[in-house]
């Protein structure tokens, strides 16, 4: 397996969908490869990056503006 | 995904309020929640004027289903579903936009299948390093420059957490060009940070 294989397989290894044949060649290159294991961990790092930063705390959340809040209330009184 | 901080201190007795109807109450509740709404719509449909559109319909959704509501469940975890399904709703009658290509935020190879690229190690825990809220703004901020398709594709699969059959079908994609998608839009998310996240000490 080449680095570039590796690369198109990394989402179904770290979902755990890889079968197990190509599972064994990807975990050979991994321990042969410095880069590519590089490149795992940070595309692992990426995904929870993702979720930790789109959880905010209610102190990094700019508050709703207020013509929105109008028209939030404006369509209530039509309803 | 829910802060677990609430704007709210005692979401029982805003609920009561607006299961009494009171008027008040509901302004209460859109001024405490529709800034975390807004931001959630916005990462979804990307513009904002559909992320005004879809927080508009959170509410009314939400104001006419108070009743379902259950007692037990948190009142922002319950509005932070509605507004997600109006996201949906917003993006299965949208037109479709042209794609943006993403190609140049992908790994390239060498002609003998090597990366072209040496990736050097990342500043870690990673952990620690989001506690800071600058680097969630960051992460954010990049994650809001992936192009559109593949933007909306990692919102809803990996911040969402929807599966990737009702994201597929959401997008009018099929499931496995929605595969693809995800992985582009993690690989070009993770080049976006690698710039920010990089190791000094290495």
């Amino acid at each position: 397996m080449k680095c570039r294989e590796l690369a198109d397989f990394l989402m179904d290894y770290v979902s755990g969908e890889l079968p197990a044949e190509n599972r064994t060649h990807f975990e050979f290159h991994l321990s042969k490869c410095k880069n590519c294991h590089a490149y795992l961990v940070q595309y692992e790092l990426t995904i929870r990056a993702g979720k930790m930063a789109c959880d905010e705390m209610s102190d990094e959340l700019p508050p709703i503006p207020d013509e929105l809040v109008r028209a939030v209330l404006a369509a209530r009184q039509k309803n | 995904m829910m802060a677990s901080t609430t704007p709210v201190d005692d979401e029982a007795t805003l609920v009561a309020q607006l299961r009494a109807g009171d008027e008040a109450a509901f302004e209460r509740m859109v001024r405490a929640y529709g800034g975390r709404l807004l931001a959630v719509a916005r990462r979804i449909v990307g513009s904002e004027e559909d992320a005004r559109d879809v927080v508009q319909d959170a509410f009314m959704n939400a104001f006419r289903s108070l009743d379902r509501f259950e007692g037990n469940a948190k009142l922002s975890t319950w509005l932070h579903r509605i507004a997600v399904n109006a996201a949906l709703m917003k993006l299965r009658t949208r037109k479709r936009k042209p794609e943006q290509s993403i190609e140049t935020m992908l790994p390239s190879f060498l002609d003998d299948g090597h990366h072209e690229e040496r990736f050097q190690s990342w500043e870690e825990p990673v952990d620690k390093l989001l506690e800071q809220a600058e680097t969630r703004a960051l992460v954010r901020q990049q994650i809001d420059a992936l192009p559109e398709g593949y933007r909306t594709v990692l919102v809803l699969r990996d911040i969402e957490g929807l599966d990737t059959e009702e994201t597929a079908n959401v997008l009018g994609l099929s499931v496995n060009a929605t595969k693809i998608r995800l992985h582009r839009a993690r690989q070009a998310l993770r080049t976006l940070l690698a710039p920010h996240f990089r190791s000094t000490a290495s």
